[in-house]
């Protein structure tokens, strides 16, 4: 495992989750995503571009999301309240664009989070793409966090070929 | 004291607003994305503005260059998880007079908010 790809995500994780809920962050050993697990009820996607492919997801249970929502917000938040989506979105979207910030070797530009709502849906990764699924343990509950990564420019510096932070694991 | 929040999360904004409370400033104004926001800039402009960068539309940095294009002086603190340090410098080169960077303390951004208030002459309550 290349921790120069994953210890950022997993470090914004922390401070995303701490910082923004209050929430410290147990961060359990990546595995490798193969099949349709996890299976989920909430998913905040954002994907990356640029000099680096990939996406970033956040899975939760409805109870987990509802939890970490309102921790975030400030105010109770269930999976109906019209600002659910935004709340785990914009969590995602901290997550990503907290790690994209150690990349500075790089030009990464992160994309617009979208939120998946429906009880035990699956977000498949690309073939081309692994990802690494990362188990996320709080007093909020539990959720995992998925990070794929390729890097795709010719000239990053002391990088150097197309490598995968999901096969490399 | 009028303070526009642009921000296409509601949350953040919340977030903002309750932050904006306790400097006693009710007078907020908001937007979700630059469009939105250069409309109602140019029709109330507001004392300070906290401005997202990633959004739909019309993106933050755009923003600021545009109202930098009518207005040389309104203070603007970019808002933001786009934390490289040449990210910072375009804000800056755009015209930007604080920048804070998502996640943040409710702490920081009152202070970022009093500094920059304080800075451009006026009085954050």
């Amino acid at each position: 495992m290349d921790v120069r790809y994953i210890n950022p995500f997993v470090n914004s994780i922390c401070n995303t989750f701490e910082t923004m809920c209050g929430l410290k962050v147990t961060v359990g050993k990546p595995e490798l995503k193969t099949g349709d697990k996890p299976l989920t009820d909430v998913s905040s996607v954002i994907g990356l571009s640029g000099d680096a492919a990939g996406s970033v997801v956040l899975h939760f249970s409805f109870d987990t999301a509802s939890k970490i929502a309102t921790a975030f917000a400030g105010t109770k938040i269930t999976p109906e309240h019209p600002d659910f989506a935004d709340a785990v979105g914009e969590l995602a979207n901290m997550v990503a664009g907290g790690a994209k910030s150690k990349f500075e070797d790089l030009s990464i530009s992160i994309s617009l989070p979208n939120v998946i709502v429906g009880r035990n849906h699956n977000v498949s990764a690309s073939k081309s793409v692994p990802r690494l699924v990362i188990p996320c343990t709080t007093d909020a509950g539990t959720f995992h966090a998925e990070v794929g990564m390729v890097l795709v420019s010719k000239t990053s510096k002391g990088i150097g070929q197309v490598s995968t932070a999901g096969a490399n694991a | 004291m009028k303070i526009l929040l642009v921000d296409d999360s509601r949350t953040i904004r919340n977030i903002q607003k309750n932050v904006l409370k306790q400097l006693d400033i009710n007078n907020v104004l908001e937007a979700e994305d630059g469009v939105q926001a250069l409309a109602i800039f140019q029709e109330q402009v507001p004392d300070l503005l906290l401005v997202d960068w990633n959004m739909p539309n019309m993106d933050g940095i755009t923003l600021v260059r545009k109202i930098r294009e009518i207005n040389k002086t309104v203070p603007m603190i970019m808002c933001t998880t786009e934390a490289e340090k040449s990210r910072v410098l375009e804000a800056v080169k755009a015209g930007v007079n604080n920048y804070i960077v998502k996640p943040f303390t409710v702490e920081s951004l009152r202070e970022k908010i009093s500094q920059t208030m304080t800075k451009a002459g006026t009085a954050a309550s």
